[in-house]
Order: C-alpha cells, then sequence, then structure tokens
C-alpha cells in the first residue's frame, strides 16, 4: 500500500492544477445575477467595489423596465482599468463599464471603448461632465456623477471666510492660533492635484482647451505665469503653509482633530468630518494669483467595450436608461455622489454637496491624455522640490519640469 | 498500482521496498483478485481528476478556449495512460511535476518570450483587424447640425432597412443599397412609428437578437455620396453619420475624406501618412530585438540604465557580502562555549528573519520617514536626513534594510556549517601550532565555503530580483529627471521592469518582457560559473 501514497498526492495535486486550468475565467471576481437569462438577452457590466452598491437598485430597475439581464463584476479599483484595456482584445471583457474619466485616453488609443452619440441629452449634463467623456473630438462615455476638491472650513473655529485671496486666507486662519493654518495634502511627491487651484489662479492651466473643452496636448503651464506660481509655492513651503510630510492621512486626522481652521479636499473625506460631529462648511478656494482658482473636475461615467456582442443593450442602458433623471437620481440616492445630470444636481439639497458643486462649477475636467501618469510623476517631484526648498531657482526648476513633460507627451503620443 | 502483483513476470525491481511485503499473491492471475483498497482509492482519485477535466473540457468549450480545451484533453490523455498503464512506473510519479512545469514554466516562459519580440503594450494592445475596426468607429462623426431621428428597424425577407421619422413628420424607408424614400401609410404612434405597409416592423427583442448587423448597417441619407449615412446604436433612434477615414481593403489603407490623405500601414503597426502623422490605435506586430536593445538605444535611458544595471550588481553584492560578513561573525562568535545564554541569543537574532520580509520594509519605510520616521526623530534627535530621498542616503538605506533582514539567514547557515566542522581538525591544527587567524583561513572558512558557498549564489540570485524590498521600502526612488519611464536611483532591474510594464503611464509589455529574459540570462550565467567555481572549492 505504501507505493499508492505518492500516487494519492500526485493525483490530488493534478486534481488541482485541472480545476486550476478549468477556471481561468472570471477569478477573483465576484459576481450576481439578477434573474434567469431572459429572451432580449444580458450584459456583463464592471463596477469597482465602491461603487457597485450604488449602481445595483439602478440596473435592477433597467432590468425590468426592458427584459435585459445585467450582470454586475465587481473589480478593484485598481485594477478595472487595466484589466479593461487587457482583456477587451480577447474578448473576455465586459459589455458595459463603469470608471473615472481619466483612463479614457488610455482606453481610445487602445481601441477598446466604442465611442456614443449623445444628441441632445447632452445638454441636459454638466458642461464639464459632458467634456470629459469626449476624447479628440469624439463622445465615449455617459457621465453620472462630478467630484471635485474645495476649501473645507470648520465652523467652530472660524465662523466667517471674508478672505478674496489666499493669502489673505492663510493670514485670517494663521490668526485662529490653531497648530496649522490652511491644510493642503503633500506627501513625499507632492500632490498637484490637491494644489491645481492655485496653480490655475495664476492662469497656468496644464494643457490649453480645445473649443469645445476638451484638452489638446499642448501644454499651458510654463512661462511667466508658471514662474510666478513656482515661486509662490517655495513661498508657501518656506512658511510651511505646506509641509512635505503632511500626507492625505494627516491632514485628513489634524483637520478631524480641530488643529486646522481649513482643509482643502474632496467629498470623500467629508462624510467623516460629519460623522465626527464637525460643523463644516465647503467654499471655493480663494484665488492665490487674481485669476479663478479652478479645481480638477473629476467625472465618473459609464462606457461601452468596442467589443461589446451586445451593442444594441448597451446602447440601450447607457445612452438611454442611465441619462434619465430616474437613473441619476437613484444612483445619487444609492451612492450620495452629486449627479451630474444637471436636473438631478439640483434637486440634491445636501449643503456641503452644494458646496462643491459651486466650487467645482468653474473648474477644469481632469486630463484624460495617455501620458497622464508621467506627466503627474515630474509635476509632483517638481512641485515637492519647490515646496521642500530643494530648488534654488523655482523658475528653473519649472522649466525643467516642463521641458521634460513635453518630452513625455512627444515620446508617448 | 496494486494489480502490478498479480503479473509477476512484468514487476520490475525497480520498487523492491514496497513490493516485497506482498509478494504472497505471486502467481494468481485473475483480476478480480487484484481490486483491494488501494486500486479504489486510486479508481476514485482518477475518477474524481477526468470528472474535473471533462468539466473543463466542457467550460474550454463553452467559451470556445480552444487551446486550454486541446490542452486538457491531452493532460487528460497522458493522466490515465500514465496510472492505468503497468508499464508506465516513472510517469506514476513524473506526470503531476510534469504538467506543473508546462503550465506554470514554459507555457509563461514561451509568452515572455513571444512578447519580447513584439511591440505590445499601450497602443498596439490587439490585432490589425480590431484595429481597422476601431479607427474606422473612432472616425465616424455626426454630420454637425444634423438631427436625431426617430428609427425604426424594419425587414423585407432577409434585408434589414431603417424608416425613420423626419422633422416634417414624414415617414421615410431606407436600406443600404437605397436612400431614404417617402412610404406612405406609414403608422405612427407616439412618435414612434409601428408599422410600414410592406415591410415587418422589428421589436426591440427582435432587434436583441441580430445586433450586429443593426449596429453595422448603414443607409444612405440622401443621393448625395457625400451626405453621410443613417446609422443606429440603440435601435430606436438614428443619426447622419460621415467617415472621417474611410477603409479601402483592396489597398489596405485609410484615405482622409476631407483632404485625401492617405494613411497606409507600417512596419510598426499603425497607420501612418506621408508626413509621418499616425493613426491610433495600432496593432502587434513582431519588432525583432528591437526591445533588447531599446534601453542602450534611446539616449535618455541609456546613462539611467547603465546606472540601474550597475547598482544590481551592487545591491546584489552587497546584500550578500554584508549579510555573509555579519552573519558569519555572529555565528562565530555564539559558537564559541564560553558565551553564555547562546540560546536565546540565537532566537533572538532569528528574529528578523521570522518577520514577513515585505512588512519589514514597510515598517522601515515609516522609520526612515524625513520628519516623522522613529531614526530621525528619535534615535538622532530630531535631525531632518532624507533617508529616502537622496540618492546615495536612499542606496545606503536599501542595503543597510536589506542587512537586518538578511544576515539571520547566514547566521543560521553558518552556524550549522561551523557545528559539522569536526574539532580534532582544528584541534590538530592548533598543535601544528596555528594561531587562531590561521585556523580560521585556512581550515574553518574553506571547509565553511564547501556548504556555503551553494547557497551564497543562490543568495546572489536571489537578492538580484529583490523585487518586495525595493518595491516597498524605497519604490525606487528617488527618480531621475528626464528618463522616458519612470525609473529612480535604487531601482534594480526588476523593479524597472515593473515599473516599465506597468508604472509609467504608457504600458510597454514587449519591453518588459525583453528585460526579464535579459535578466533571467543574466542570473542563469551567473549562477552557471559561481556553481562551476565551487565544485574547485569541494576538492579541498
Amino acid at each position: 500500500m505504501r507505493r499508492s501514497i505518492p500516487a494519492l498526492a500526485a493525483t490530488a495535486v493534478l486534481a488541482l492544477a485541472l480545476t486550476a486550468c478549468s477556471n481561468d475565467s472570471g477569478t477573483d471576481t465576484s459576481s450576481d445575477e439578477t434573474s434567469a437569462a431572459s429572451a432580449e438577452g444580458s450584459l456583463t457590466m464592471w463596477v469597482d467595489d465602491t461603487r457597485i452598491d450604488s449602481m445595483r437598485p439602478v440596473v435592477e430597475a433597467f432590468t425590468e423596465q426592458t427584459g435585459v439581464d445585467v450582470e454586475l463584476v465587481q473589480k478593484g479599483t485598481g485594477d478595472i482599468g487595466p484589466d479593461f484595456v487587457t482583456q477587451v482584445p480577447t474578448g473576455e471583457g465586459p459589455d458595459v463599464i463603469v470608471s473615472a474619466h481619466d483612463g479614457l485616453g488610455e482606453w481610445v488609443n487602445n481601441g477598446v471603448v466604442a465611442p456614443i452619440e449623445l444628441g441632445d441629452k447632452a445638454d441636459g449634463f454638466a458642461e464639464s461632465a459632458v467634456s470629459a467623456m469626449a476624447y479628440d473630438g469624439q463622445t465615449y462615455g455617459v457621465p453620472i456623477s462630478i467630484e471635485n476638491i474645495a476649501l473645507v472650513r470648520n465652523d467652530a473655529l472660524l465662523a466667517e471666510t471674508p478672505a478674496t485671496t489666499f493669502d489673505e486666507l492663510v493670514a485670517q486662519a494663521q490668526g485662529a492660533g490653531t497648530e496649522f493654518s490652511v491644510l493642503i495634502q503633500q506627501g513625499e511627491e507632492s500632490d498637484p492635484y490637491h494644489l491645481y487651484p492655485l496653480q490655475t489662479s495664476f492662469g497656468a492651466p496644464v494643457f490649453e482647451q480645445a473649443a469645445d473643452g476638451s484638452y489638446t496636448d499642448t501644454l499651458a503651464l510654463g512661462g511667466e505665469a508658471g514662474h510666478a506660481y513656482a515661486a509662490y509655492l517655495a513661498k508657501l513651503g518656506a512658511e510651511r503653509v505646506l509641509d512635505l510630510s503632511i500626507d492625505g492621512d494627516r491632514a485628513k486626522q489634524a483637520f478631524l482633530d480641530g488643529k486646522a481652521p481649513y482643509i482643502v479636499t474632496g467629498p470623500w473625506n467629508t462624510a467623516a468630518f460629519q460623522e465626527a460631529g464637525m460643523d463644516i462648511s465647503v467654499l471655493p478656494v480663494p484665488s492665490a494669483g487674481g485669476q479663478p482658482a479652478q479645481p480638477f473636475v473629476g467625472v465618473q461615467g459609464v462606457f461601452i467595450s468596442a467589443k461589446s456582442e451586445n451593442p444594441v443593450l448597451a446602447n440601450e442602458l447607457v445612452v438611454n436608461y442611465l441619462t434619465s433623471e430616474e437613473a441619476q437620481d437613484a444612483l445619487y440616492e444609492a451612492g450620495g455622489r452629486l449627479p451630474a445630470l444637471t436636473a438631478s444636481a439640483d434637486k440634491v439639497d445636501d449643503p456641503v454637496l452644494q458646496g462643491f458643486n459651486e466650487a467645482g462649477a468653474t473648474g477644469a475636467p481632469m486630463p484624460a491624455i495617455p501620458a497622464m501618469s508621467s506627466v503627474w510623476s515630474f509635476w509632483g517631484a517638481t512641485e515637492a522640490q519647490l515646496v521642500g526648498g530643494q530648488a534654488a531657482d523655482p523658475a528653473g526648476a519649472w522649466d525643467a519640469m516642463v521641458a521634460n513633460i513635453q518630452d513625455a507627451i512627444g515620446n508617448n503620443a | 498500482m496494486s494489480d502490478q502483483s498479480t503479473l509477476p513476470e512484468v514487476v520490475p525491481d525497480d520498487d523492491p521496498g514496497t513490493e516485497r511485503g506482498r509478494r504472497g499473491t505471486r502467481g494468481t492471475t485473475s483480476h478480480a483478485r487484484s481490486i483491494r483498497p488501494g486500486f479504489i482509492a486510486k479508481l476514485i482519485l482518477i475518477g474524481t481528476v477526468d470528472a474535473l477535466g471533462v468539466y473543463g473540457v466542457l467550460a474550454a468549450w463553452a467559451v470556445q478556449s480552444w487551446g486550454i480545451l486541446a490542452f486538457l484533453v491531452v493532460a487528460l490523455a497522458v493522466a490515465n495512460w500514465a496510472y492505468f498503464s503497468r508499464r508506465m512506473l516513472p510517469a506514476k510519479y513524473l506526470v503531476p511535476g510534469l504538467l506543473f512545469l508546462v503550465v506554470y514554466q514554459l507555457y509563461a516562459m514561451g509568452y515572455t518570450g513571444y512578447v519580447a519580440f513584439t511591440n505590445y503594450g499601450d497602443g498596439h494592445n490587439s490585432t490589425k483587424s480590431d484595429a481597422i475596426s476601431q479607427i474606422a468607429a473612432q472616425n465616424e462623426r455626426r454630420v454637425e447640425g444634423s438631427p436625431a431621428l426617430p428609427l425604426t428597424v424594419v425587414r423585407q425577407g432577409d434585408d434589414l432597412g431603417f424608416a425613420v421619422l423626419t422633422e416634417d413628420d414624414d415617414v421615410e424607408v431606407g436600406t443600404p443599397d437605397q436612400p431614404f424614400a417617402v412610404a406612405d401609410d406609414a403608422t405612427v404612434e407616439g412618435g414612434r412609428i409601428t408599422a410600414v405597409p410592406g415591410w415587418d416592423v422589428l421589436g426591440f427583442a427582435e432587434v436583441a437578437q441580430d445586433q450586429e448587423a443593426i449596429t453595422s448597417l448603414r443607409v444612405p441619407f440622401s443621393e448625395d455620396a457625400d451626405g453621410g449615412s443613417v446609422r443606429t446604436q440603440d435601435g430606436s433612434t438614428g443619426y447622419v453619420f460621415r467617415s472621417a477615414l474611410e477603409y479601402d481593403a483592396a489597398a489596405d489603407t485609410f484615405t482622409d475624406t476631407d483632404d485625401g490623405t492617405v494613411y497606409t500601414p507600417s512596419a510598426s503597426g499603425n497607420f501612418v501618412s506621408e508626413d509621418g502623422e499616425r493613426l491610433t490605435p495600432g496593432w502587434r506586430v513582431g519588432v525583432g530585438f528591437d526591445n533588447f536593445t531599446s534601453m542602450v538605444t534611446d539616449s535618455r535611458m541609456a546613462g539611467p540604465f547603465a546606472q540601474i544595471f550597475l547598482w544590481t550588481f551592487a545591491f546584489a553584492f552587497l546584500s550578500v557580502a554584508t549579510t555573509f560578513a555579519l552573519g558569519l561573525f555572529l555565528a562565530i562568535t555564539f559558537n564559541e562555549r564560553r558565551v553564555r545564554g547562546r540560546r536565546i541569543y540565537r532566537s533572538l537574532l532569528i528574529l528578523p528573519y521570522a518577520f514577513p520580509g515585505f512588512l519589514s520594509a514597510l515598517v522601515w519605510r515609516g522609520m526612515l520617514n524625513e520628519r516623522f520616521g522613529f531614526v530621525n526623530d528619535v534615535v538622532l534627535g530630531g535631525a531632518s536626513i532624507g533617508w529616502l530621498t537622496d540618492p546615495w542616503l536612499a542606496k545606503v538605506a536599501v542595503i543597510g534594510v536589506n542587512l537586518w533582514l538578511g544576515f539571520p539567514y547566514m547566521f543560521l547557515i553558518c552556524t550549522g556549517a561551523l557545528q559539522s566542522i569536526p574539532s580534532d581538525m582544528v584541534e590538530a591544527a592548533r598543535i601544528d601550532g596555528a594561531g587562531r587567524w590561521r585556523i580560521f583561513r585556512s581550515l574553518t572558512l574553506p571547509m565553511l565555503m564547501v556548504s556555503v558557498a551553494p547557497l551564497l549564489i543562490s543568495s546572489f540570485a536571489f537578492n538580484f530580483n529583490n523585487f518586495s524590498l525595493i518595491y516597498m521600502l524605497t519604490g525606487g526612488g528617488p527618480n531621475f529627471i528626464g528618463t522616458p519611464y519612470v525609473v529612480g536611483h535604487t531601482d534594480i532591474l526588476i523593479s524597472m521592469v515593473y515599473s516599465v510594464a506597468f508604472e509609467s503611464g504608457v504600458k510597454q509589455y514587449g519591453v518588459a518582457s525583453a528585460l526579464s529574459i535579459l535578466i533571467f540570462i543574466i542570473v542563469g550565467v551567473i549562477s552557471y560559473l559561481g556553481f562551476r567555481r565551487t565544485r574547485t572549492l569541494e576538492e579541498i
């Protein structure tokens, strides 16, 4: 009998191997089907873990209306975009994907997302939301919610904000006698996203925008305006208003602890502030350089795969159903994010979300060009050198960064 | 297996130990007798494997994965043949391992090798036919100012067509061959066409059955060829589209319908115009050895690549040297009988080895933080030293943390090797008048090296690819300025591969695969040379 022991082990192992082989589709994802297969067909929809719960009642209502089943597949927030790019060409991808818009350029460049035509429905959405769904003059998705950063005030420390410039704001905040004045989260690589309102107030947006709101790949952050902003960052760093060691978690905690009257942050943090029983107000960021301070606007959208086998059903869901007021209302009720549809957004009476909405009204969509991630890294590294005081010549450091970014875009285009 | 004993003439001598106890059955020829618990167990296990395999085959059939299907069929056949044949004794032991080897090693290696010779990556993500249909779709633009037409899909025999409600409330019907013409007596209810004489009107369910045909249907809007065509995406609304780029299948080119620019396919997998303008997306093509040479030929990358290359060697060598030196020193110290509490010391020294390496690396990252880290804040009394932000200090930090992580391993193996050196040899040397240093240099160390040298080589190979330490501790930073990939001063080759493949904005799987193969070759050659050298040590 002893001889059969290796064979036992071997077959058990082989069994495992074969199971592993036979299960290669749909690993590490959980899925749930709303009902059995129907005559109209079914759609597969990828949603990340933070949004799947708010999407579920909406697609169930869609199934009820049309008889089309929607299978929701949960993906990790970080994996959903890269997996979409690699799986669509193999035919294993979904019909529909819900995602932030800043990966759109990469998707178009890889040919994995199908253009859609919104027609007159586009007029019902916030302008920045629709332009975020466009790439190279073509529309690819339906916007569902909008997010941007704004200035959040701790009402217990300061009740009024008379400041009209960022310098006045800092001065007023310092008068409150707390450890920090205006918290803007940094990190070893700084944080160009949270600093962007200050940058645009100097008239140095990252790219030029075309007439339809979509970005061109012409850089606009250099020149005199860029130099002025670089010098201003160095000044804020020297005054310790900005500090590289205050990262996102530390900034949030300091504000929660009442160590600062102001923080520049987004709606993802305000829920925690309110749960902690704080009285907060949400305001636009005051201008530092004289022009309006525009935050980046991040737009969540729904996109259709270029290789969907159910293009008509997918369009029915995305273009015809998710653009409806009913669907956008339902998404807001379940998810609490500001709807992209103006009619639904107008009904939102939460003052905090309204505050973010007003602050974002002037905002510019986050660029979606494929080279954006190398842009972020150069941008962050240089701002870190400015804030940290390592760059002796702010204007020179800024010019070197512009050259590097230009290079990165030129080589990747 | 036990059924083998029923045929004594084939029972080989290869397995005497287990067979001996059952020789009593020798001479029995009846198969009925051969069914023993072992055979039943085998039957059940192979049956389970077969069931799972057949399930896998069916699943692969359902999703049309022919490669997986073929592999499963072959694997099942091999498994059954190996375990039920009487002549395949070695295979019974080897088959599972070989199957694993094929799935996890050969397939991965083969695919990496294939990708290394293509330009697979962002912008070259799929096949040429996908790229062509995608370029065509992306460049089909709605004619500006054209109306949104309430549309119904209609059918006549096998011909599909569109019925649209024009702005003047006329119903017009058209097919790909026949531009729109007014259809009389059509029924319109609530803004939708519900019946057209001579045509079958398709409901939503019928449209859903024929989606590909309906979305690819193009009905000319008017007699004028430049007037564009009507298409629909949802089967209920039509828009007038014009193609900004048209594909000519015969010539394999795209032509711009406005200015006549012709885009021809290039060797690098893109449609390119004469003045160099590229259309995206491109497709995957073979690029020969370009990926292998790209690091040296790109002038912006050559310098940093050389630095990373040298640093990888320096890092692997210094890691082995420092951990071995400290481990050996401690092993010799605690091998001395005069040291009290050796066991407690030894247990404590092994602790860093007991923590998961990537966890320790993360903890060290926190401790080395410039302003809040324990090292600067407490140990150095509030100093502001950029342990992870200065290029040279970051290298020192990486080596230092790896010393902390790696010396217990060296300590363990050196302790073991030291204890196996016979004490009478040391005694003999001492009688011959050798001093302590002489004994260490001429006796202990060479004896130690016989057993430790192969482990030092594997340790070198391990550190050469010590991805988790670099990734968790510094992330490769501080970054180089001006490189096309986000790579830094502490990046080693393998973390650079990761950055090229996934982190640098534009993913380049081809280049990353080529670099992996280069790393494999380097590690392989070094290990080979190293092991050849150690053979000479054994001759002592």
